[in-house]
């Protein structure tokens, strides 16, 4: 099609008749359950409230949008496509080149940045909701991503070496008192031996089969976490677990303590800052583990089973040891997570290791783009920042009046974003993977010619 | 003896409201090969659409004429389950159909995220009771002192179950859509050359799948009575299971496998524990996917290279 062609002019009752269609559309779906509200009365009666000017409202801003997106949207769209595909620009190749260095940089100087700009008080929250708490799903990522993204094995479990790592490190630290650096390896093994226990009998197993039978393995071993109670206290969890100390410094009041010794006001933020970097540590070891496995044998044996489990089979790849380490990998790294998970909170249940907290990690790598660490590192902060930023935003109450929370909507934002982000890059965010072999120069190849594995 | 009895007659009940649920998971597996993480949800989601439609004519007509106001309840969360669903396939699954494989599998999770979270914010999260909608039982007969009944309820579900699954099976076997359905099963792209519509036959076996999982939900809130917006996923595990059980894609397969499902959990939660029911149905789908992929009807898949 010649490039200089004028766009169809927009037509207008179509365009009204799509938007008519839509606002109807719209009206019949949320009827039922935007337009009605199931309360309960003071005699603890269910009975029913009326929203119609929500209802009318949620319909006539669905109805606007489908218009614009015929009056604007849609124009522009045929537009960008008539014209030819602009070159990317020099200065994309240069920002790649230095996105790397400038993010670590970054995430090493987060927390005196956030001192220097929130001030002492409130520079607890954001180095622990923001900093910790997005750093504990880039490493879950990570370690997943070595099962998922590497091996192309679907797991939908991997929760459960989280909540084998958390309670290794809460039963073995409060029974008999080891301590945290001692724990860390232990929990780790732990896990990769229970990784190895579940690979085993679902070696056959592929694809989808493989993420809803290793999502059963995930939502039993929670079920005996919950019920063994002599053990795990069931649902009231573990409380008190021992925090991890500084070289044997512990972070507390006392005059043993952090502060007392480094000759500091006591403060919580000491013992922040250190799981910060203790994390940010244990997130770097799992990213350079992964890279330096993909140049050996058996990281190379991973991504050759993704691309073709027969092929490999007939080159004499044993299969079965691939996928073992592979699951035995991932599961370790989600193991130290939970270890350290269970040391930040000093608490756990059965209710921090469900099912949702698999989806999250599996939709982080797929939507950061399968193998991809910086994807899976951009994903997580998008994905969990993004719903934690939710909690900050108090001047919606502004707008909404005081009762509108906006906390409520995180995982409701999270549930649409996972599926808009799948429709507008199905491949994720990354779409191109640096090959671990070359042959004479080093470029990267889009994601479209890397399989994603048949599990 | 009695006892094995009542649970039979309660696991039958139980894995009908399952088998329904599960025919949806195999429709759509079988014609676009994509376990539909969602379909639980949207089980929950007629539960509710349920919920309210009762609410309303109770309301209206008040409770004398239970009889009309749960077929007009259950007319009402077909049809309104059935938009949601279509909805759903339209705009969540259909612009990924072809693609990445990963894809859809995570925009159906990102959906069944979606879906619990909106009731929880629209409805509260709050488990939401109604009193019981119809009473009765029938003693069928006593021994040792125990009865063994077989309530009013139990009895609407068999039945309409039942009927409906006549329907179904009527709609698959003897109708231009299920010609299309199946057609679109074995080769999409070789239907489409005849002049089958394949975008239609999708969205159609969506608009079945959620018809059917909407008599499951109005079923549920009638036997149980109550409802949250949780429900959705560990009914939506088992009723993966009995798909899987009764070989994914076989449509007997899949009611069979549900009330074989159903009979698993209400037998191991009677003789041996009823915390870990749902280790035992988890635990037969490990075991069926391990050892018996194909499952009960299904046929084996031979792997070309």
């Amino acid at each position: 099609m010649a490039s200089g062609a004028p766009a169809k002019r927009v037509d207008a009752v179509r365009a009204l008749r799509d938007a008519g269609v839509t606002a109807l559309l719209t009206f019949g779906l949320f009827l039922p359950l935007i337009g009605f509200q199931t309360v309960t009365d003071v005699r603890n009666d269910l009975i029913l409230n009326t929203r119609w000017p929500l209802l009318f409202a949620v319909v006539a801003l669905v109805g606007f949008s489908r218009l614009a997106y015929s009056f604007a949207i849609e124009p522009w769209l045929q537009n960008r496509a008539l014209k030819p595909a602009v070159e990317p620009a020099a200065w994309r190749g240069k920002v790649a080149r230095w996105i790397i260095p400038f993010a670590i940089g970054f995430v090493v100087a987060y927390p005196a940045i956030v001192l220097a700009t929130a001030g002492f008080g409130r520079s607890v929250k954001w180095i622990d909701n923001f900093g910790i708490q997005v750093l504990i799903y880039v490493m879950l990522g990570w370690g997943l991503n070595i099962v998922v993204g590497l091996a192309g094995l679907l797991d939908l479990g991997y929760v459960a070496f989280y909540a084998v790592g958390a309670y290794s490190y809460a039963l073995l630290a409060k029974t008999f008192g080891f301590s945290f650096w001692i724990l860390l390896p232990l929990a780790g093994t732990l896990a990769s031996f229970w990784g190895i226990l579940l690979g085993f009998p679902v070696l056959r197993l592929r694809g989808d089969y493989l993420a809803i039978v290793t999502l059963a393995f995930g939502e039993i071993i929670r079920i005996v976490l919950i019920n063994w109670v002599d053990l795990t206290n069931g649902y009231a969890g573990i409380t008190s677990i021992p925090r991890p100390t500084f070289f044997g410094i512990p972070f507390n009041a006392d005059d043993d303590g952090f502060a007392a010794v480094f000759g500091l006001e006591y403060s919580p933020i000491y013992r922040t800052i250190f799981l910060y970097y203790l994390i940010l540590a244990l997130a770097f070891l799992t990213a350079f583990v992964t890279l330096r496995l993909r140049r050996l044998p058996v990281g190379r044996a991973w991504e050759a089973l993704r691309e073709d489990e027969i092929a490999c089979r007939s080159l004499g790849i044993n299969t079965t040891n691939t996928k073992l380490t592979a699951f035995a990998m991932g599961a370790m790294f989600a193991g130290f997570a939970g270890s350290f998970f269970a040391a930040r909170q000093g608490f756990i249940s059965p209710d921090s290791f469900t099912f949702l907290e698999s989806a999250t990690i599996l939709s982080i790598v797929v939507l950061g783009g399968m193998g991809s660490q910086i994807g899976v590192a951009i994903a997580a902060v998008v994905m969990i920042g993004g719903t934690e930023i939710m909690r900050e935003l108090d001047f919606l109450k502004l707008v909404f009046g005081s009762t509108f929370d906006p906390t409520q909507y995180r995982m409701l934002l999270f549930g649409l974003a996972m599926v808009l982000i799948m429709i507008w890059r199905p491949r994720g965010l990354i779409t191109t993977r640096q090959p671990s072999v070359v042959l004479k120069e080093r470029k990267a190849i889009a994601s479209d010619l890397v399989k994603e594995g048949h599990g | 003896m009695e006892v094995f009895l009542q649970q039979l007659i309660n696991g039958i009940t139980l894995g009908s409201i399952y088998g329904l649920i599960a025919i949806g998971y195999t429709m759509v597996f079988g014609i676009i090969g994509m376990v539909n993480f969602a379909h639980g949800d949207v089980f929950m989601v007629s539960s509710f659409i349920a919920l309210v439609a009762f609410l309303l004519l109770v309301s209206l007509l008040g409770s004398s004429s239970i009889a009309l106001v749960l077929f007009v309840v259950l007319i009402v969360a077909m049809l309104f389950t059935s938009l949601v669903n279509w909805t759903i396939e339209r705009l969540a699954y259909r612009p990924l159909r072809g693609s990445f494989r990963l894809a859809p599998l995570i925009s159906a999770i990102g959906m069944s995220i979606f879906l619990s979270n909106f009731v929880q914010v629209t409805q509260g999260p709050r488990n939401k009771s109604i009193p019981p909608m119809v009473q009765g039982d029938f003693v069928l007969f006593t021994k040792n002192d125990y009865p063994v009944t077989l309530s009013v309820k139990q009895l609407i579900i068999w039945i309409v179950t039942a009927v409906l699954l006549v329907c179904f099976w009527y709609l698959v076997t003897r109708t231009r859509l299920g010609r299309a359905q199946r057609a679109c099963e074995q080769d999409q792209k070789m239907a489409a050359l005849v002049g089958v519509d394949v975008d239609r036959t999708i969205s159609m076996t969506f608009v079945i799948a959620a018809a059917l999982a909407a008599v499951a939900g109005t079923m549920y809130l009638m036997y149980y009575g109550v409802v949250s917006f949780a429900d959705g996923f560990v009914p939506g595990v088992k009723a993966f299971t009995a798909a899987v059980l009764g070989g994914i894609g076989s449509l007997p397969g899949a009611v069979i496998g549900g009330i074989l499902i159903g009979l698993i959990e209400t037998m191991w939660s009677a003789y041996f524990s009823i915390d870990y029911k749902d280790v035992a149905a988890f635990s037969v789908l490990a075991i069926t996917l391990i050892f018996l992929p194909q499952g009960l009807f299904g046929r084996p898949d031979v792997e070309k290279v």
